[in-house]
C-alpha cells in the first residue's frame, strides 16, 4: 500500500520520466506553490501602475492583491452628468496588477455590504472557470480569494461577469489589466532586449447615459432604478461618451501624462467591450504589441494601433520632439466629442533636423 | 446750430420710447407687454484712453511673438447693455421668425447661450427694426473697454524660444493648467457674477460673449511697432470673456468647436451696444416721431 507521499513521489518521477498524468503533475505543483515566496503587492490607481521588475527578479513567486469593489456615482464629463458606477478599487479602469509568467496571481475581491450588486471576476489571463468567474461570486458582504497561473505573457483584460448582466456591470466601469512580463523581459523583434523608463495605463470605456425627455441626462438615486434606461441605450449600441480613465478630461491639463525627450514610454491601453484605435498625434508607436501579447514579435512604427475590444495593447514610443501630444482615439468623432482625448506634454530640445517652419504663414505673394 | 438741436431731441426721443413702453406695460397690464420689445437696461461707459493687446495672431521674424499693445481711444461714452442679452428676449425674436432657436442651456432670466456669431447678428438685426434704433456687437476694443479690469486678452505663453517651438507649446498649456478653472457649464440668472467697476454685469462669467472684429494673421515689421502684412479672417470672430478667444462664425458650442488643447469657452452669448444717434436727418426725424406716436396712439 502507498503512502499519500510515496504516491506524490511516484508522480513526480513519472512526471519526470514521460511528462505525463496531470492530474497527479498539477497535485505536485500545488504542494510546490505553499513553499514559493510570497509578495503582497499595493495597487495604485491608474494611469499609473504600481511598481515592478521589467525583468523578473529570482524564480516564481505567489503576488498578492487585494481589490475592494465601490458602486457609486461618478461624473464622468464637465457637464456634470452622472455614471451610477461600479468599479473595482474605485478607479475605472481597476487598477492594473504586473507580474511575471510562470508566477501567480492571488487576488482578494472584497464586495462590501454597502453595495447593492453581487460581482466576480474574468481573468482573461487565467485558464478555466470563465476565467475565474465561476469561482468569485460574491454577494455585498463577502469577499472572495482566487489564485491562477500566469502562463501566458502579455496584457489581458480583466472584467466582472456576473450571470445576465455582464455587458451592464462592464459598461458601468468594471475592467481592468492584468500584464504578465516574460521573465526575461521584453524583447523586439530581432530577440534584442527592450525596456521602458515610464509607464502609462490608459483603459478606454464607453458609457451608454439615458436621457430624459428633454435630451438632459438623466441622474439615478441608485444602480437599480438605472438598470431598465441604460440597457435600452446599451442596446442602441451608440454611446453617449467614451473616454479615458473614466471621465472626459481625465488625462488632460494638471493630469496630463509626463516625459522627456529621449524617454520610453510604454503606454498599455485596455478596451473591455468595444474596438478602439489609438494613435499618438505627433509620434508613432516603434513597437507596438497589437494583441498585446509578447510571445510575439512587436509590430514596428505603426501610425494607429487596433485594439479589439476585450483586450490590450501595449505600444512603446521613445519621444524625439518636446510639447504638447494629444493621444487620441483616432476615431477623432469619439476623441473630440465624446472624450476619448488624452495629453502628454514632453519636455526637451526640438530637434530641427526632423521638423523645422521653414516660411511663417504669411501671405500668398502675388506675382 | 440746427443739427446738434435735432441730435439732442434724437435723444430724447429714445428715451422716451423706453418710458413710453414702460408706462404701457403699467397701464395695460402684462398681456400687452408681450407684444412689445422693451429697451435693454443700458450702461454708458465714459470715454477712456486704455492699453489693449491686439487680438489675433503676431509672427515677427518667421515666428509668433506676443500682441502688441496700442493707446486705445474711446472718446465717446459707450452705450452698452448692462446684462447678455437673455433667453427670453432671444426667443422673441425666435417667435416672430427673425432668430434660429437657440442650443441654450438653464431656464429663468438667464443669458442665451448655444449661439452663434451668425445667431448673435440676427438678432441684433432683428433688434435693432423692432426698437427702431440701431444695436450692434461691440468690437474688441469696445468689449475690453467696458470689461475694463475684468478683461482678459489671449492666454499667451510665458516663454518663447526661437530654437525650440515647444517652449511656447507648453509654457501656455502649463499657463492654463495654473489658472485652474474648472468647466462651469450652466448659465446662472443674469447678474450673478456682479458688476464691474463701470457697472457693466457678468464680465468674465460662464458665457464668453461674440464680437464683430475678425481674427487676423498679422506679420509685425522688424521695428515690432507696424504690421508689415495682415490677414483677416472673418469667418472667424474674436470671443471675450474669462479669456480672449477666437471661434469660427457657425459655432455655438466652444467646447466642440475648440481643438484638441485649450480652455474652451464654457457657454457662447452676447450682448449689444447701441449706436449713438448720429446727426439725424428731419426725415429721420420725422419717421422717429411717427413711430412713436404710433406705439403710444395705435396706428
Amino acid at each position: 500500500m502507498f503512502t499519500r507521499r510515496e504516491a506524490l513521489i511516484g508522480a513526480v518521477v513519472a512526471a519526470a520520466a514521460a511528462a505525463a498524468i496531470p492530474a497527479f503533475a498539477a497535485q505536485a505543483q500545488t504542494a510546490d506553490i505553499a513553499a514559493l515566496p510570497r509578495q503582497k503587492v499595493s495597487l495604485v490607481a491608474p494611469p499609473f501602475v504600481h511598481e515592478h521588475d521589467q525583468v523578473a527578479n529570482g524564480g516564481p513567486k505567489v503576488v498578492e492583491f487585494t481589490m475592494k469593489i465601490e458602486e457609486k456615482p461618478i461624473v464622468i464629463d464637465d457637464e456634470g452628468t452622472t455614471l451610477r458606477g461600479m468599479t473595482f478599487n474605485g478607479s475605472i479602469p481597476g487598477p492594473m496588477m504586473v507580474v511575471h509568467e510562470g508566477d501567480y496571481l492571488e487576488l482578494t475581491l472584497v464586495n462590501p455590504e454597502t453595495n447593492e450588486m453581487p460581482h466576480n471576476i474574468d481573468f482573461h489571463a487565467a485558464t478555466g472557470a470563465l476565467g475565474g468567474g465561476a469561482l468569485t461570486h460574491v454577494n455585498p458582504g463577502e469577499q472572495v480569494t482566487l489564485r491562477f497561473k500566469a502562463t501566458r505573457t502579455g496584457t489581458f483584460v480583466y472584467h466582472c461577469a456576473p450571470e445576465g448582466m455582464i455587458p451592464w456591470h462592464v459598461v458601468s466601469g468594471m475592467s481592468g489589466t492584468v500584464m504578465v512580463l516574460p521573465r526575461e523581459g521584453l524583447k523586439n523583434e530581432k530577440g534584442e532586449p527592450v525596456r521602458y523608463d515610464k509607464i502609462f495605463y490608459v483603459g478606454e470605456n464607453e458609457f451608454y447615459i439615458p436621457r430624459d425627455e428633454n435630451g438632459k441626462y438623466k441622474k439615478y438615486e441608485s444602480l437599480g432604478e438605472s438598470y431598465d434606461d441604460t440597457l435600452k441605450v446599451m442596446r442602441g449600441l451608440i454611446p453617449t461618451h467614451v473616454v479615458f480613465n473614466g471621465k472626459v478630461g481625465s488625462l488632460t491639463g494638471k493630469n496630463a501624462m509626463t516625459a522627456k525627450v529621449g524617454e520610453t514610454v510604454m503606454i498599455v491601453h485596455s478596451q473591455a467591450n468595444r474596438d478602439t484605435r489609438p494613435h499618438l498625434i505627433g509620434g508613432h508607436g516603434d513597437y507596438v504589441w497589437e494583441e498585446g501579447k509578447f510571445a510575439n514579435p512587436p509590430a514596428k512604427d505603426l501610425e494607429t494601433w487596433f485594439i479589439r475590444g476585450g483586450s490590450a495593447g501595449a505600444a512603446l514610443y521613445t519621444f524625439l520632439q518636446p510639447g504638447v501630444y494629444a493621444y487620441v482615439n483616432h476615431n477623432l468623432i469619439e476623441a473630440v466629442e465624446l472624450g476619448a482625448t488624452a495629453h502628454f506634454t514632453v519636455e526637451g530640445e526640438w530637434n530641427d533636423d526632423l521638423m523645422k517652419q521653414v516660411d511663417a504663414p504669411r501671405p500668398i505673394p502675388m506675382n | 446750430m440746427p443739427v446738434n438741436t435735432l441730435t439732442l431731441i434724437g435723444s430724447a426721443a429714445a428715451i422716451m420710447t423706453a418710458g413710453a413702453v414702460a408706462l404701457l406695460n403699467w397701464t395695460d397690464g402684462p398681456k400687452h407687454s408681450q407684444a412689445r420689445t422693451p429697451a435693454a437696461i443700458t450702461v454708458a461707459a465714459a470715454p477712456g484712453l486704455f492699453s489693449h493687446a491686439e487680438p489675433g495672431e503676431f509672427l515677427m521674424n518667421e515666428r509668433p511673438v506676443p500682441a502688441p499693445r496700442k493707446r486705445v481711444a474711446i472718446s465717446q461714452p459707450l452705450e452698452i447693455m448692462k446684462y447678455q442679452v437673455s433667453l427670453d428676449e432671444y426667443e422673441r425674436c425666435v417667435s416672430l421668425g427673425a432668430c434660429e432657436a437657440a442650443d441654450a442651456e438653464g431656464s429663468g432670466d438667464v443669458p442665451v447661450t448655444g449661439v452663434s456669431y451668425l445667431d448673435a447678428e440676427a438678432y441684433a438685426r432683428w433688434y435693432s427694426e423692432a426698437t427702431g434704433e440701431t444695436w450692434r456687437l461691440p468690437t474688441d476694443e469696445e468689449w475690453a473697454h467696458a470689461a475694463s479690469e475684468r478683461f482678459r486678452s489671449d492666454i499667451e505663453p510665458l516663454e518663447q524660444d526661437a530654437q525650440n517651438p515647444a517652449r511656447a507649446w507648453l509654457s501656455s498649456y502649463q499657463r492654463e493648467v495654473d489658472l485652474e478653472r474648472k468647466a462651469d457649464p450652466v448659465p446662472r440668472s443674469r447678474g450673478s457674477f456682479g458688476v464691474n467697476s463701470k457697472g457693466v454685469a457678468d464680465i468674465a462669467g460662464n458665457v464668453w460673449e461674440w464680437t464683430s472684429t475678425c481674427y487676423a494673421r498679422v506679420t509685425m515689421a522688424a521695428d515690432g511697432k507696424a504690421a508689415e502684412t495682415s490677414i483677416e479672417n472673418c469667418g472667424v470672430h474674436v470671443v471675450e470673456g474669462f479669456h480672449r478667444t477666437y471661434m469660427s462664425n457657425f459655432i455655438r458650442d466652444g467646447k466642440s468647436g475648440g481643438c484638441a488643447v485649450g480652455l474652451p469657452p464654457d457657454n457662447l452669448g452676447f450682448r449689444l451696444v447701441r449706436e449713438r444717434p448720429a446727426a439725424m436727418t428731419i426725415a429721420d426725424f420725422q419717421a422717429q416721431i411717427r413711430r412713436l406716436r404710433r406705439e403710444m396712439f395705435g396706428a
